[in-house]
């Protein structure tokens, strides 16, 4: 099937005073895929994982565009269809894997709730499935880790048993929402190898959100670049640190500091690109306030 | 990389105290007819006003001596224990029904069903409760049931304030969204995910609740308002006890100590076992 992963074709996002926090989005990820997206705090990085997954705050409301998820619209299912839909077809990555675990329940019973009522599978089947997937993210004494509960596993353990239930339902698509921001250091690059390495083997796409560039480089295929809920720029990986063509991505490397010299290169955004960014979203906010009302 | 597990605590002596005290009383009050020293109705004028069994002109069998009617005091009040046990689990149990189930829709769903949930339970807790609970007694008659009933409709939004806030604080956190995610219901989710979680505060309050009851049983007995005036009451000794506090002191005294250590220890045992009942505390 050739269909594309997820397409997303010009979301826009209001909150309930009308400011939008996504200006028409555009971005598309191919099956098996890491597209990363890159961008400030506040860009809108979350919402846009969110709205694919289903799961925005009730106060952010879709106004226009629509997501596709393996050329199914979202926006055209009816809600039940669509949930199904996401919950076979996708899984989350998330940020923080203490609160992303439910704490009075043990991690075995957890992992293969999932399977066992989503996916219909019998228990013993979920359950050998389980245990394939939590070696493959290395974890060594699975028989302890099943039996434990969350608070009782180290940041990174919890992690890994996390990017275990994200791929054991083999979904096509993986929101990755800053999967290491909230780990150690030591245990970032671990974690991150992981998920590349899983996502290889298994040939799952990945929607990964970060605001490190360093990361970005390592691990995606294709980039886009969001500023203020509008993708500024979107390109090869190679080709957009080869060539950087906005200036905000030009500034945002500027600001990225080296592994060998970490203080050596931290600038700010420069004042003139911000200027340039900010009329360009007034801009875009008056051609769309046009059509829209 | 792994944190070891954290040591469990033994049960911890508040724990064992509080529960000891609870099971001797609630053995004490079911097995009453063998237990209880005397008959709690028998008068004997011939006995009255019997010291407690350390001072002098005590009489063997009568361990805390006799009111002014000659009548034992502890086996009144072992068999006062039934009522008090009786309202306190049936009470109790029906105010946390109640109100748990209605936080936790109210917590988990907000909009319209917590805007009217918490407005009925602003309005309920305007009432005095104790006046509430006279008045309603009033209303619904005397009687074992109807001192249950009352209890039940005035302490109910004790629950559904806790296990709201508690519910919403459990909604908010990232492991409710992925549950959505994964395609889960969300009356699945309420009762499968964020439940679990609330237990722990469900447990400690029914326990404080039951305490709670036991006081209010106590008041209403004590203004007569309660079960039938034959059957001891703690509150109706304690009323008695009352009248007679110059000749016999113990009288007031011991239904005094008995409410208090059962009501404290009822509160002392639901924090137990909330701890016990966290898996993070635990
Ligand atoms: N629940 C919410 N209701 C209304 N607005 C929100 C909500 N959550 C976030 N926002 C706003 O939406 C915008 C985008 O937020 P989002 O969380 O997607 O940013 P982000 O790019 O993920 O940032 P970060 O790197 O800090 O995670 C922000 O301006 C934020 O203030
Ligand atoms: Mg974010």
């Amino acid at each position: 099937m050739s269909a594309i992963c997820l397409d997303i074709s010009d979301l826009s996002a209001v909150l309930p005073n009308g400011q939008r926090v996504l200006r028409s989005v555009s971005l598309a990820v191919q099956p098996g895929e890491v597209r990363a997206l890159v961008g400030e705090s506040g860009a809108g990085k979350t919402m846009i994982g969110k709205a694919v997954l289903g799961v925005l705050p009730s106060s952010v409301r879709v106004v226009a565009g629509d997501i596709r998820l393996e050329g199914e619209d979202l926006g055209k299912l009816p809600p039940k269809a669509r949930r199904t839909l996401i919950g076979a077809r996708t899984a989350l990555i998330p940020q923080d894997p203490l609160t992303a675990l439910n704490p009075s329940r043990r991690i075995g019973s957890q992992m293969t709730d999932r399977l066992v009522r989503i996916l219909g599978w019998n228990g013993q089947k979920a359950d050998t499935r389980i245990r394939q997937l939590l070696d493959e993210v290395q974890i060594r004494d699975p028989e302890r880790v099943l039996k434990s509960y969350p608070h009782e596993l180290s940041g990174g353990m919890r992690q890994r048993v996390l990017i275990a239930a994200a791929f054991a339902a083999e979904p096509r698509l993986i929101v990755a929402d800053e999967p290491t921001t909230a780990l150690d250091v030591t245990v970032q690059k671990q974690i991150l190898r992981l998920i590349v390495q899983l996502q290889r083997e298994h040939g799952t796409a990945i929607l990964f959100v970060t605001h490190d560039l360093g990361v970005v480089a390592k691990i995606s295929q294709k980039v886009s670049v969001l500023y203020a809920g509008k993708v500024v720029e979107e390109a090869d990986t190679a080709a957009l640190f080869a060539a950087p063509q906005h200036p905000y991505t030009r500034a945002l490397m500027a600001a990225t500091p080296r592994y060998t010299d970490p203080f050596a290169s931290l600038k700010p955004v420069d004042e003139a690109v911000l200027a340039g960014l900010a009329s360009e979203i007034a801009a875009a906010d008056q051609a769309w306030k046009r059509p829209h009302g | 990389m792994d944190e070891g597990r954290t040591p469990r605590r033994g049960i911890s002596p508040r724990l064992w105290l509080a529960g000891g005290w609870l099971m001797l009383a609630l053995l004490a009050a079911i097995f009453a007819p063998l237990v209880a020293p005397q008959d709690p109705l028998a008068q004997d004028l011939m006995l009255e006003r019997l010291p407690p069994f350390w001072m002098n002109g005590a009489e063997p069998g009568y361990w805390l001596g006799t009111d002014s009617l000659g009548r034992d005091l502890l086996s009144r009040l072992i068999f006062g224990g039934r009522i008090a046990f009786i309202v306190a689990f049936a009470a109790a149990i029906a105010a946390c029904m109640v109100g748990s189930t209605l936080g936790l829709v109210a917590g988990y769903f907000g909009g319209w069903a917590d805007r009217i949930i918490s407005r009925i339970v602003d309005v309920w807790m305007a009432f005095p409760p104790v006046l509430f609970a006279i008045l309603l007694v009033a209303v619904l008659g005397t009687g074992l049931s109807s001192v249950i009933l009352a209890i039940a409709i005035i302490d109910w939004t004790r629950f559904c304030r806790v296990i709201r806030a508690e519910t919403m604080g459990q909604s908010r956190m990232d492991y409710v969204e992925n549950a959505r995610i994964a395609g889960y219901g969300r009356i699945g989710i309420m009762l499968r995910e964020v439940l679990p979680n609330v237990v722990p505060s469900i447990v400690a309050l029914l326990s404080l609740e039951m305490g709670i009851a036991v006081i209010v049983e106590a008041i209403l007995s004590f203004v007569n308002l309660s079960i039938s005036t034959d059957d001891p009451t703690w509150g109706g000794i304690i009323a008695e006890g009352r009248l007679s506090i110059h000749q016999a002191w113990w009288v007031l005294v011991f239904p005094l100590i008995t409410l208090i250590l059962t009501v404290l220890s009822f509160s002392q045992f639901g924090e137990a076992l909330k701890t016990r009942f966290d898996p993070v505390l635990r």
